[in-house]
């Protein structure tokens, strides 16, 4: 089904800068306020932007979050360069993590940002090219 | 549990935030992973942790928490206090640990986000 975009805009993202981790998905959400939506919507597209922003930074050399926001669904594609995920099923299991001591002093690392995003998400894709980099395409129901 | 309550309770310093004292919260989560508050914890819940950086505050922000309650008399570094007046959550800092503050909340009717996982 094709929907008319009301918003469409892409957050670039450094790999490795912690500092700023949590500054695009805070901007998103903010966008999502300003366009009307509320509640378990607008928290739901937040903290999947913000699993997604930390897996670059954490992962990644670099990449970007795009935000397309139509009246009937909201998209979010994550696609960073880096090394890529290997075996895409172990690393969507909670717990199983790949983190560095570095992500893990944040307080993050857990292993369980994947399932969340999925969790959180009406449609969940991931796909990903060794030494290229990761590629998630996320869909939430506007309702 | 009124947030000024929750102060009294805790013998806490409200670090940022005075003028949210009136909150009304029912709900709270604890941990030192923010990977697992993204994961369980709902809205309008504190957030019970020994962690200072900014991504604290952040997460707080992302989930629409309540208030950060800075466990183990813990300082958290400058920035993550301006972060926490900038986005409007109140910082609440208490001495004692973490499963002191847990249960002295948990005594006066608070409850946890979820009581089990998949229960």
């Amino acid at each position: 089904m094709v929907h008319t975009i009301r918003y469409k805009n892409s957050f670039p993202i450094e790999g490795g800068n912690f500092d700023e981790a949590g500054v695009v998905s805070l901007r998103v959400k903010s966008i999502l306020k300003d366009m009307g939506f509320l509640g378990e919507t607008q928290r739901r597209v937040a903290i999947v932007a913000y699993e997604s922003e930390l897996n670059i930074i954490s992962y990644a050399r670099s990449g970007h979050i795009t935000l397309r926001i139509s009246p009937q669904e909201i998209r979010i594609d994550a696609e960073d360069e880096g090394p890529g995920i290997d075996d895409i099923e172990l690393a969507m299991k909670d717990g199983y993590s790949t983190a560095t001591d570095r992500i893990r002093e944040m307080g993050f690392g857990a292993g369980m940002g994947l399932s969340n995003i999925k969790r959180c998400s009406d449609t969940f894709e991931i796909t990903s090219e060794s030494n290229k980099g990761v590629h998630l395409r996320i869909l939430i129901d506007a309702n | 549990m009124k947030l000024s309550r929750l102060v009294e309770i805790l013998d806490a310093t409200v670090l940022t935030g005075e003028d949210q004292l009136n909150i009304e919260v029912k709900t709270a989560f604890s941990a030192d992973l923010m990977s697992d508050v993204l994961a369980f914890a709902k809205p309008k819940s504190l957030i019970l942790t020994g962690l200072t950086n900014p991504q604290v505050v952040r997460t707080a922000s992302i989930l629409d928490s309540a208030a950060i309650v800075i466990v183990r008399g813990k300082k958290p570094p400058a920035e993550t206090v301006g972060l926490a007046k900038e986005l409007n959550i109140p910082i609440i800092s208490t001495k004692y640990i973490l499963f002191e503050t847990s249960g002295r909340l948990y005594m006066n009717g608070m409850v946890g986000c979820v009581k089990k996982i998949g229960g």
